[in-house]
């Protein structure tokens, strides 16, 4: 059977995977935001992970303005880099687990969730960074992929509560998965940022770190806070916080912490990244 | 449940943000073929087309008079307000070569040196920038809705 055997909680700046590509990842700036990921680094390559479960949003790559699925899943069998401005990152493709996909797929909409399936679509640095960050920079990425993609753009975006239940959904649609596969979820996007207007470069240490304490043992908490504080407390794009409790919830009732790290600034963000397991 | 049961309240307390555009549905509406524009940048013999000739390219798009002249000063501030989105708008600025902190920068009071300045010292405070209401209260003004 299929488990879920850990959750990764990380930031997705885009400037990161820039810093990759262009191997400035241990310079003054960059080197206390990359040198956070080794100890993660490492434990992945020691994990093995069969397949990841990435949850993301697109930045309005995949999805224009005329589609804008609440929760959508990747069913397809690979998934090419984005061209997002300034031509698509020089990462490999992402390879998925199509069978996985559409198990999950049709769990989640016998579990009440109305999935939307997509088949083809490119990725963006929501997807891609975060991979760079935990996998460096292979020929091709060690672990599938299901791509599980959330509006936190358009308002209203899904609630902590809803992100969460729909965590605990995809786990119980992970566990009756026959194949023997190692799973891990991951959320990313996310930490105080604020990418417009006046207010612009919101930042917010504390509420930042009481947030990553709230993933950690078994209180549920964080899937009670309600979008206008996100909104306040972290700037507009802190919104992207609640992707982070789809990842929680699927670890189940209690989580033990692996490691943690955050740091300020990161272009316009905070940048934080959690790893955790579940206590069973 | 989200028990929010008021979309009238819940889209209110946005309008309470200093200095912050909330994308709600309204503004999506308002900004559907300004961000379809933005969005079109993707793709590089579109950004080939646009650099030949803004003006050009802009009129193949449904765009407003506000939101076209908005486009060509590099007013993010004004685009927002006419519905665009920082993420379809950052295929502009990514066109235009200039990094995402940089673009962000020009629709705050700081330049771009004393902006980055200010992220590398932990960034813009919450302090006081949490809410127009409780900064007017604080300030001794009124929490009367009609005094906006």
């Amino acid at each position: 059977m299929a488990r879920i055997t850990a959750g990764v909680g990380s930031s997705h700046v885009p400037l990161l995977g820039v810093a990759v590509d262009q191997g400035k990842t241990r310079d003054e700036y960059f080197g206390p935001i990359f040198a956070g990921y080794d100890w993660t680094r490492d434990w992945e390559k020691a994990e093995k992970p069969d397949v990841i479960l990435l949850v993301y949003n697109d930045h309005a790559s995949a999805f224009d303005a005329n589609i804008i699925p609440t929760f959508a899943i990747g069913c397809g069998e690979h998934y090419k880099p984005a061209d997002e401005g300034w031509g698509p990152r020089p990462v490999p493709d992402v390879e998925g687990h199509a069978d996985m996909a559409w198990h999950i797929a049709q769990s989640l909409i016998l579990d009440d969730f109305d999935m939307t399936i997509i088949n083809e679509m490119d990725v963006d640095h929501g997807l891609t960074v975060p991979l760079s960050m935990m996998f460096g920079q292979p020929d091709e990425w060690p672990a599938k992929v299901v791509p599980l993609a959330v509006n936190v753009v358009t308002y209203p975006v899904p609630s902590g509560n809803r992100c969460w239940a729909l965590g605990e959904a995809i786990a119980r649609a992970v566990e009756s998965f026959p194949e023997d596969l190692n799973v891990q979820i991951w959320g990313t996007g996310g930490m105080s940022h604020q990418l417009q207007g006046p207010r612009a470069g919101l930042l917010n240490r504390e509420w930042d770190n009481r947030f990553m304490d709230l993933l950690v043992g078994d209180t549920q908490a964080a899937r009670a806070i309600p979008h206008i504080e996100y909104l306040r407390e972290t700037g507009s794009e802190g919104i992207e916080m609640v992707m982070w409790l789809i990842m929680r919830g699927a670890l189940g009732a209690k989580t033990r912490l692996l490691h943690r790290h955050y740091h300020i600034p990161c272009s316009n963000t905070a940048i934080g990244h959690i790893v955790l397991e579940p206590v069973t | 449940m989200s028990g929010i049961r008021d979309i009238h309240a819940y889209l209110a307390e946005f309008d309470d943000i200093p200095g912050t555009t909330v994308f709600t549905a309204a503004r999506a509406r308002k900004g559907y073929h300004l961000n379809q524009f933005a969005m079109s940048l993707m793709k590089a013999e579109n950004r080939e087309r646009w650099k030949a000739d803004e003006a050009a390219y802009l009129s193949g798009w449904k765009l407003t008079e506000a939101q076209r002249a908005a486009v060509v000063a590099r007013d993010y501030n004004a685009m927002m307000a006419e519905g665009g989105n920082i993420y379809f708008l950052s295929k502009i600025f990514s066109t235009d070569g200039i990094p995402f902190a940089e673009a962000v920068s020009t629709m705050t009071d700081q330049s771009w040196p004393e902006y980055r300045q200010m992220m590398m010292d932990g960034g813009r405070s919450p302090e006081g920038n949490r809410s127009i209401r409780a900064s007017r209260a604080a300030e001794g003004g009124t929490d009367n809705e009609g005094a906006r």
